[in-house]
Formats: C-alpha cells, structure tokens, sequence
C-alpha cells in the first residue's frame, strides 16, 4: 500500500509540477471567459444595420412596416432603383408585389444577406400585411397597435415538472440543456485527455524500459493503480481549479456592472416595470445579469457538480485502465495505438453523438438505457441530471446508474490489470485484442 | 559457506514453449555468480523469476533460508535489467529517492545513502540534471547507482558492462569486488566469456532454457583441459625436433610450440625428450581451453554456437 502511495505522489507531483499543467490550468477559465464575454459582447454591441430600401410601394407597406426594432431599416427613397441602391448606401431594394392577395417581394443585394436577416425581413413583410388585412375588416390602427404593444414579449412559457411527491417545479429547459450539454462535453473531454495521458504514462515506461525496474520493487498492478490514481488526481485539481477561477471570474464581471444598472435589475426583479431607455441603463449588462440570476437559481448546482464528481471520476477510472492497458501493449507505434484505441474510444463518441438526442428527449428509453449502462453512462447522465433528480431522473436510474459505474471500473481495472501485467514486459511483438483477452484469463 | 539462494527445479513455459525448463542451482553468499548463455537462452526469464516479476510455473526458489516472497524480499535484491531504464524527464535525485523509497528505505535513509554513492561516483553536481541531458556512459553509472542505493544482500546485474568504456567499466568492476568482499551476492548474467572468466568464481551455463554447465571457473577448465601445453625455446626449433608420436604440434612459430599431448604420455615425457635434444626450455605453460571454447564444444552445431565464433 505504502508503495502504491509512493506511486501515486510521484505520478501525481511530476504533472503537476509541470509548467505546462501550471499554464493550462491558468489559462483554460481565462480563455473561456473571454470567449463567453467576447460572443456575448459582439451579439450584444457588435451587430450591423441593414439598410434596405423599397420602391413600388404597394401602398400599405409604409405605414404597417415596423423598423423600430431589430436590425434592419426599411427606407422608401425617391430615385432609387437596381443601379444605384449602393450608391446611396442601402444595402438592399426590395421590389413588393401584390397579387391576387400574396404578397411577391424580390431582394437585391450586393452581398449575400445572412439567414437571420432574410427570416426578419420575410416576418416583417408578414406583420405589415396581416395588419393590412386586419385594418381592412374594420379594425382600427389604434386598436391594431395597442395589441402589438401588449403581446410583444409578453408570453412566457412555464414547463411544471411534478416530481414524485406531487410537488411541482419549475424547470428551464433551455438553461437544463444548456448544463446537461456543457457537462457531457466536459466529461467526454476529460475522458479523452486524462485517458490518453495514462496511456502515454504507460507506454512511456515500457519503452523507457524503466518498468522492469520497478516491478522488481512492486506488483505491476500496483504500477498501474498508482498512476491512475495519480492521474485522477491531476484531473481533479484541475477541474476543482477551474471552478474556483471561473467563480471568482464571474463574480469578478458584476463589478464591471454599474450600480444603478444592478439597482434597476433588483427593481425589475420585485416586479417593477422597467423604464424603457432609462439614463444610463446598459441593456447588454442586464442581461447579462438577468442570464445570471436565472442560471443560478433554476439549477440545482450542489447536485449538479457533486454528480459531476462522481461521474467524472468512475468515468475515467471506467476507462483509464483500458488505456492503461493499451499504452502496456503498444511499441513505440503510434499507428499501432490508434488502432487498439479504436474499440475504447467507439463508446465515448457513440455517447457524445446521441447525447444531442438524450438532451431533446431526456426520459426517453434510450436515455434511460444509456445513462445506466457503464459505457455511455458518465457523459449521458451528466446530460439527463440537470434536466432534475428526481424529476426526469428518477433516484433507482440515478443509484443504478451510480453502482454499475462503480462494478463497471472495479471489473475494468481488473480486466486491464491482468493485460497490463503481461504487455508491460513484452517487447517488439504487436499483439491484438484477442491476445489481450488471452492473457487475462491467464495465470501470472 | 551459507548460500543466500537456491533455485529447485524451475520451469516456466510460454503459451507451450519451454522458457526455462528444470533449472537448479546454488550460490553462496559473497560469491560473484556467472549466469551465461546464448541470446535466448532463458537468463532473462530466470532472473526475471528471482526478482520476483514472473512466478515460476513450478519449483521453488529459496533466499536467504527461507522460500522466496517477491513482496517481502525485493528489498533484498538489486535488479539491474539489460534494457536500461530510467524517467528521462525526471530530474536524477529525486528519481534515485524515488527508486530507493520504492525499495522500502526510508527518505532519511535513501538520502544519505544516495549521497555516499553520488560521492564515490563523482555525481554530486547531478541532482537536478535530467537523464535525456546524460551521455550514455554517464546514465549507465546512474543506472548502477540505483540497483544498489537500498544496499542489497543479492546483486544481480545483466550485461552491465554493455556501452561503458574502459574507465567507468573498471570503475563498475571495482564496485562489484568491493561489495562481494562486503558480503554482497552478485549474480553477473552475461553472453561475453572474458568478462566472466575475469570477475566469477562460479558460473552456470544454460542454452535453450537448460543448465549445462555448473561449477568453478577453475574446475570447468580443468575439467574441459585438452592437454595442451606451450613451450618456448632459447633456440629456434629444427623441424625434426617435432616429428615425435609424444605430442600433436598444434601451432609452431620460431621459437614457440603449441603441442597436444598423446594420451599415454605425460609432461615429464615431452620435457625429457626436449632436455635430451639439447634444447634450452625457457617456458613451459599449460593451455587451458577459454570458456567461450568451452561452450562453442557444447552447444557446437547449434545455431546459438555461431555468435560465440565471434
């Protein structure tokens, strides 16, 4: 025991002492942050005006257009035609036909205008004729716009989830999807890149030779359990790293808010109406703010990263022994690897690809199947969890799931322990898979 | 004399093929142990059975006067396998500490004996070097350093000599007396003859996973001797000195005979038959055969012979 502790120190320390982990681990949240900060800054500030500009006016569409809000602005300029628009910085004519009631409109652009803006510009279009159809049954203009005011932005659809005792809560599907895919593709990361570094570890000690040293001082299923315990460890602080930082980033980014903007969202948030274009409200932190708040409250975090634990670490402890037991087996190939790899790593992508499936439909047979099943289970659960326990995820799936993991990595490790043992020691021979499983069933 | 091992009818097969097939011997404690043989012999495989990496497929292996428990005795043992291997990337003194606390030393223990050898071994500047930053000599000193850091009863040592140049083998060759005279066992596994006659008391010769020689270096050679004899001369020699049914001229050169002598007769004969020819005798040598000779003669015909022609 005490040697596999040894083991475990110097795998442990020898990574983490690395200017390399120092430096991705510091600057893993940094980079996403400023991702996130970035995309949402350009979404919010960055976006461009599209001018367009209307001839041949039908005759209702300058009155029912709305180019209040959005990103396009309609024009109706004298003189301007197919030759000329860009001369007179639009970025679009538009020629609006009607006939026999549908509306026919052809748009001339110099560049091609984005999916959003065409899908606008057609609602837009929509809006102004439905008003003019409404406007000639009898309907007056001001009725017309005082229901525009009133409807717009003004549903909100709640989805009630019961859970078991009959009490309902509200769940966010949109935020639930969000976590669920957010925390399948980390776990499928860290699979991947924890795996492959227990391979590595592996395969550089076979042909470093130096595993012959030291399973003359200790078993080699103690070698192997000790680097994959150290490497658990690696992965752990980082990922624990990561929160800490991310935390403190976030929290780092309501100081750049300024007080009356946090004042008007505690306002909004008691049920206030929200002055519309108050002095000095900045829309972009609001909502930023708003994201925030929502994201905090629907989701139950201490489940959710306690889960994620726990799923990360049977996940890599399911699959790091195989890689172990790779690395044990391969010369100094590297095609070789790829080769072996390929019926480990099927099951962490054939996850991740129907993990988009399990988050549209989380109780769906398929999900329920695939979360309990030791191959696919940490990165699917980890999708279905934030959709709510025990709502979507009922406590049996949860404890099943959780025990076939544990038997999963117990049975793994053993398997891969019984390969790794012989493939350590044995050099120039490329062995298969069906040798592999020979072996295990051999005595030492 | 106590021996500190003893290997009882090991045998240990591979998916059906015979690795090392009903191997037996003795070592004496402080004795410098000669295990030899061919590429593919089994030494590997045998030494990898007496440090405790494999378990044989049957026999026993007795150590120190109890039977042989890897887990508990591979502190006794020092192993130091052909294939050199250390943490390239891994600065030298922590991965000496981290090989000598692996053999159960304590971290106080393993730091004063590191030291001790890093001074014998003129390494002190080495503790943060990385091994990918040695030479190869200078890795292979290292290499040594380790097997023997935690102060092992049983040395064992495979071709140790390989890829070290005149001064640091020497250097290495004066450590493996010293700590024989200390009462240390060393088990010196290699394919190169020389060596073996020059360093080993007693040698075990095994070919195709079986012994076929056990003994004294000594005894081997008596026992395997040709009467061959060398004489040399004051005078050149006449040809008709030679033609006598005493002895076969092996080799004549001026001076010097190398000759076999015929069954029946003995030294005396060959020198009286000089003394009476008038012939002044200035050396008179017995030949006895190389342990490489030897070996080529019992393994001759095989294809493991030929690298022993080298």
């Amino acid at each position: 025991m005490n040697k596999v502790l040894l083991i475990i120190s110097r795998e442990y320390t020898t990574r983490v002492k690395n200017k390399r982990f120092l430096l991705v681990t510091f600057l893993m949240p940094i980079i996403f942050i400023g991702f996130i900060s970035g995309s949402v800054y350009f979404a919010a500030s960055g976006k461009e005006e599209t001018t367009i500009a209307i001839v041949n006016d039908p005759g209702f569409l300058k009155e029912n257009l709305n180019s209040d809000s959005g990103n396009v602005v309609f024009a109706f300029p004298e003189g301007a035609d197919s030759t000329n628009y860009a001369n007179m910085k639009f970025d679009g004519i538009l020629y609006p036909e009607l006939s026999e009631g549908r509306l026919v409109a052809e748009l001339h652009s110099s560049k091609q205008l984005g999916f959003e803006t065409t899908r606008y510009i057609e609602r837009q279009l929509n809006k102004a004729l439905e008003n003019k159809l409404l406007l000639e049954k009898g309907i007056e203009k001001n009725t017309l716009d005082s229901i525009a005011d009133a409807s717009e932005e003004n549903v909100l659809l709640k989805n009630m989830v019961a859970d078991e005792d009959g009490k309902s809560s509200e769940s966010n599907v949109g935020i639930a999807y969000g976590v669920g895919f957010g925390s399948g593709l980390l776990i499928y990361m860290t699979m991947f890149i924890f795996g492959a570094m227990v391979m590595r570890g592996v395969a550089e000690e076979k042909t470093n030779r130096i595993a012959e040293v030291i399973v003359s001082s200790c078993k080699p299923f103690e070698l192997m359990l000790g680097k994959i315990i150290g490497i658990a460890g690696v992965g752990l602080t980082q990922l624990l790293l990561w929160i800490t930082l991310m935390v403190a980033l976030s929290s780092s980014l309501s100081a750049f808010i300024p007080a009356e903007t946090y004042q008007q969202f505690q306002s909004m948030q008691q049920g206030q109406q929200m002055i519309s274009g108050g002095a000095g409200v900045n829309p972009t932190a609001l909502k930023i703010l708003e994201a925030k708040s929502t994201l905090i409250e629907s989701v139950n975090w201490m489940l959710i990263i306690g889960c994620f634990l726990f799923y990360f670490l049977g996940g890599y402890l399911f699959y790091a022994s195989l890689f172990a037991a790779i690395g044990s087996v391969i010369n100094e190939d590297p095609q070789e690897a790829q080769q072996l790899m390929l019926p480990i790593t099927m099951p962490i992508i054939f996850s991740f690809v129907i993990l988009q499936s399990v988050l549209s439909n989380p109780g769906s047979p398929l999900a329920i199947w695939t979360s309990i099943i030791p191959f696919t289970s940490p990165i699917i659960m980890m999708g279905r969890i934030p959709f709510g326990v025990p709502g979507t995820v009922p406590y049996w799936q949860l404890a099943a799931s959780m025990l076939s993991l544990i038997g999963g990595f117990i049975f793994t490790t053993w398997f891969a322990g019984k390969i790794y043992r012989t493939g350590i020691l044995m050099y120039g021979k490329k062995a298969s898979w069906k040798e592999m499983i020979k072996w295990s069933f051999r005595k030492s | 004399m106590d021996t500190i091992l003893e290997v009882n009818g090991l045998k240990k097969y591979f998916s059906g093929q015979k690795a090392v097939d009903d191997i037996s011997f003795a070592i004496e404690k402080g004795s410098v142990f000669g295990l030899l043989g061919p590429n593919g012999a089994g030494k590997t495989t045998l030494l990898r059975m007496i440090t405790g990496i494999f378990f044989p497929d049957e026999g026993n292996i007795t150590l120190n006067g109890r039977h042989f428990e890897p887990l508990r005795d591979n502190g006794l043992i020092g192993y130091m396998p052909e294939e050199r291997g250390l943490y390239k990337k891994m600065k030298i003194g922590e991965q000496v500490l981290y090989l000598a606390q692996l053999k159960g030393l304590s971290k106080k223990e393993a730091l004063e004996n590191i030291k001790t050898w890093f001074i014998k071994f003129q390494m002190e500047s080495w503790w943060n070097k990385k091994v990918e930053d040695l030479s190869k000599g200078m890795s292979q000193k290292l290499q040594f350093v380790t097997t023997v850091v935690h102060n092992p009863k049983l040395i064992i040592l495979d071709e140790p000599f390989s890829g070290l140049d005149p001064v640091n083998a020497n250097l290495i060759k004066d450590e493996i007396f010293r700590l024989a005279k200390e009462g240390a066992t060393i088990i010196f596994s290699t394919h190169r003859m020389e060596q073996v006659e020059e360093i080993c008391n007693h040698i075990v010769l095994v070919n195709k996973g079986n012994k076929i020689l056990d003994g004294t270096v000594g005894k081997i050679k008596q026992d395997f001797k040709e009467n061959i004899f060398e004489i040399s001369f004051d005078q050149p020699l006449m040809p008709e000195h030679t033609a006598i049914h005493l002895f076969d001229v092996r080799q004549s050169n001026q001076n010097k005979l190398r000759i076999r002598i015929n069954g029946d007769f003995s030294n005396n004969d060959v020198l009286q038959y000089f003394i009476s020819k008038e012939l002044n005798i200035r050396s008179f040598n017995e030949v006895l055969p190389s342990l490489n000779d030897i070996f080529i003669r019992l393994v001759q015909g095989t294809p493991e012979a030929r690298q022993f022609h080298n």
